[in-house]
């Protein structure tokens, strides 16, 4: 084949020095680790209109980011919904989810959660009724809210952190679990502090370098 | 999200006892959804509209007789939104496509995909079928916006006809502002054709939209220190410098401060390419030079760039020794590929005026800008083109580039011809390079010619160097190209193959040209001569300069089928995912 140029082969040419991670960031001794996986809680305030789930949900799917949760529903201004979403990702991977949900146009505000926020997950379990006393007694050790029974079944609501539901629904498991169904995270700042507000997008960015991860953290 | 949950309409729109018209000479008044969305467009500034009629969106076109907004009606769908993309690109506004609902809007689809890849403004109005019967899979139905959601950087299912005309504005501002991009609004016809009498007045962002125009100061002052103590600068300029128009900006700050340019292919004409400074493209086959100097630059100052992978290669070994100043209007594309220590939220122009402020003091880089020029006559950009073998593709770039003006615009398909095109022909001016980067689509040249022939200037010449695949995907648009009498010159760079697909075959699939090969080909200059075109066709040397010359000043559309060199390959070149200081100037160096 033809095309050919002129010029130094490949082996006889300047090499640079350096090298990046597969992360793009460059190696040097501070940052030569990849970074790890970690648990973020991210908070969106949304236009409450058709398609925003969709396209939220789409755009995690699309971009590989790893979700373990997303919950939504109305907020005190009818016009706007919140979602929480939960993700695991390396702390650039964290910064790209946000940045890419807050370009989104119906989002208005975006913004991770710190580590002391409260955090709640509900969950339904639907367990035998063999032994209501013994079902009883674990339920009232988890605070949990019986909301149907029959003579085969029992049936109920659990609140709390995702360690409390854990923790509950290993516990109900020696009557024999019928039916599980849970709701994923959703979240609220603590004190007077903004959780996602009605403000200006958050547009300034922030070397990920100098974000220090943030420890997950259940309340209970 | 409920479903189809609708807001209360926005009252602070101007209704009719503010938008009324008052003298005979101004708007009449709109009566229905379809007339609110063409006055939306009249509203815009929209001159011209390219798209084909369907059954759901005729009540839009019926409002459109009506108006003085001229719409080209074309072959294809695809050919419609690249022609309103190419429009967009050189004109700077969102150009403007139409197409019905279902085969229609499936057809707009690569054309969407193709200005969401590039940031190309751009918005495509889709018919839809009534309300009543969506979701009901009725005839001609598709989930438009369903489809569109992942390559439009906003769309509507307009539900409201007080609301419709209000969402086209918003779609048209939306493709503008900011890093631009395509916006759809899906039109039921049940909506375009109920009465309202909502005036949609001037195309606006919604409020909740925020565009952060200038960067930090504090990052600039670090940034700034880190230009003036480098010793290897580099300036990488991408397609946002000149969305953002900041081509002028950007000339002026690389020249005051002696910093060697390096354009993306988007960001090409950026910088002009006839100046010292100018290292033209790097990447996959950008020149050696470039890719020398981005391999080794200690400091890189990245303009409206997303360091896509055919620039950056494996992203290991990209500018592996230089701090990252990353100039961007988007935040989500800092570090995303690749890590900014100075990230740089901000307009383009902006932002390198906020840097030429704080730099002191130039970067003494004499060395390094010497070293540049090294490598410029270490690596020439040439080619051989000895009389015994067919005509050399460079050889009929570089005649079309020496017979048309500096501010000509070159579209191109995509492949082999398209990086001919950019590497031979000397670029000077922004938005005079058109052409399908992100998305690569064969088929875009013909189209964004005849978007782009719209856009020009009357003395801006329109060339399509195109390659035989490519022209082959979207041909029937010189229909359009005669019936509007439009002054473009076509050509075809014909090696009878899908020549990139038996280049990368030759190299990696030892030379096992799978479906790579047509071995025949129409002849192109009596196909366009049936259209009625202008046809021409160069076999040898001796006939490139003399037929380019006679195309050229056909007045009309015109097809020049060049047979070229059918071994000829595309050099420098990087492999997918390599190292750019190792560009292979030859296959055997792969």
């Amino acid at each position: 084949m033809t095309g050919e140029m002129e010029g130094p082969a490949p082996e006889s040419r300047q090499r640079p020095a350096g090298r990046r991670n597969s992360q793009g960031i460059r190696i040097d001794p501070e940052v030569e680790a990849e970074r790890e996986p970690r648990q973020a809680v991210i908070s969106a305030l949304v236009e409450h209109e058709p398609g925003v789930l969709a396209e939220v949900s789409g755009l995690f799917s699309r971009r590989q980011f790893n979700i373990e949760s997303l919950t939504v529903g109305p907020t005190e201004d009818e016009s706007r919904a919140r979602m929480t979403i939960v993700v695991e990702e390396p702390d650039p991977g964290i910064e790209q989810v946000k940045k890419q949900l807050r370009k989104l146009v119906p989002a208005i505000s975006v913004r991770e959660l710190p580590a002391d926020a409260m955090r709640r997950e509900l969950a339904l379990i639907k367990v035998d009724a063999d032994r209501p006393d013994r079902v009883a007694a674990v339920a009232d050790m988890y605070d949990a809210t019986a909301v149907d029974a029959c003579p085969e079944t029992a049936t109920y609501e659990i609140t709390g952190s995702r360690r409390k539901i854990e923790a509950a629904i290993e516990a109900f498991s020696r009557f024999g679990v019928r039916e599980l169904s849970r709701t994923g995270t959703t979240a609220l700042a603590r004190g007077s502090e903004f959780t996602a507000a009605e403000r200006p997008i958050e547009t300034q960015v922030h070397s990920p370098r100098i974000t220090s991860p943030q420890p997950t953290a259940d309340d209970d | 999200m409920s479903e189809r949950a609708t807001l209360p309409p926005e009252t602070e729109e101007p209704g009719p006892e503010e938008g009324e018209p008052t003298d005979a000479d101004g708007p009449t008044a709109v009566t229905n959804g379809a007339e609110a969305v063409v006055r939306a467009l009249e509203n815009a500034g929209v001159e011209y509209a390219f798209g084909v009629q369907g059954g759901a969106i005729m009540p839009v076109y019926d409002a459109l007789y009506d108006s003085a907004i001229d719409h080209v009606t074309m072959a294809h769908e695809q050919g419609a939104a690249h022609a309103a993309d190419a429009f967009g690109i050189v004109s700077g506004e969102p150009g403007v496509c139409m197409a019905t609902s279902g085969p229609g809007a499936t057809n707009l689809v690569t054309g969407i995909a193709d200005a969401d890849m590039d940031s190309d403004p751009m918005l495509a109005l889709t018919g839809q079928v009534p309300t009543a019967f969506v979701g009901n899979d009725a005839f001609q139905e598709t989930d438009t916006t369903g489809v569109t959601t992942p390559i439009t950087k906003t769309n509507t299912f307009a539900a409201d006809p007080d609301g419709v005309g209000t969402d086209v504005g918003e779609a048209f501002a939306l493709a503008r502002e900011g890093r631009p991009g395509p916006t759809l609004v899906d039109l039921p016809k049940d909506v375009t054709n109920a009465e309202t009498d909502r005036d949609p007045g001037e195309p606006h962002v919604p409020d909740t939209y925020d565009v952060q125009t200038e960067a930090d100061p504090e990052i600039v002052e670090r940034a700034a220190r880190r230009i003036e103590e480098s010793s290897r600068p580099v300036l990488l300029l991408g397609g946002g410098v000149i969305k953002g128009a900041a081509s002028e900006e950007c000339r002026q700050f690389a020249i005051d401060h002696g910093i060697p340019v390096i354009t993306t292919m988007p960001g090409t004409g950026a910088f002009p390419e006839d100046h010292e400074l100018a290292l033209e493209g790097a990447g996959m086959h950008g020149t050696g030079y470039a890719n020398m100097a981005i391999s080794l630059c200690d400091t890189l100052i990245g303009v409206g760039t997303r360091f896509d992978d055919r620039l950056t290669g494996g992203i290991e070994t990209f500018a592996p020794d230089a701090e990252v100043i990353h100039v961007d209007i988007d935040p989500a594309e800092i570090s995303k590929n690749i890590h900014a220590e100075y990230p740089l939220v901000g307009d383009a122009g902006t932002v390198i005026e906020q840097l030429d402020a704080a730099i002191e003091h130039p970067p003494e880089a004499a060395k390094w800008r010497a070293q540049c020029q090294q490598w410029k006559s270490e690596y020439p950009m040439r080619y051989d083109a000895p009389d015994d073998d067919p005509v050399k593709p460079q050889f009929v770039v570089e005649a079309l580039d020496a017979a048309t003006s500096d501010r000509a615009i070159v579209t191109t398909g995509v492949g082999q011809h398209q990086m001919w095109a950019w590497q031979f022909w000397t670029w000077t001016h922004p938005r005079t390079w058109v052409s399908s980067h992100g998305l690569g689509a064969m088929g875009y040249g013909l189209p964004a010619a005849i978007g782009a022939r719209f856009a020009a200037d009357d003395d801006q010449e329109v060339v399509c160097i195109d390659g035989d695949g490519s022209f082959l995907m979207t041909l029937q648009e010189l229909s359009v190209a005669v019936r509007e009498n439009l002054d473009i010159t076509v050509a075809v760079l014909n090696n009878e193959y899908i020549g990139m697909v038996r280049q990368w075959q030759d190299a990696f699939f030892e030379g096992r040209h799978a479906a790579s090969e047509y071995s025949w080909m129409p002849e192109f200059d009596k196909l366009a001569e049936a259209f009625g075109a202008e046809g021409f066709r160069i076999d040898e040397y001796d006939d490139v300069a003399e037929t380019i010359e006679a195309a050229l000043a056909y007045d009309g559309p015109s097809v020049i089928d060049v047979h070229i060199d059918p071994r000829e390959d595309v050099y420098p070149m990087v492999p997918s995912g390599g190292d750019n200081s190792q560009f292979a100037l030859s296959e055997d160096q792969l």
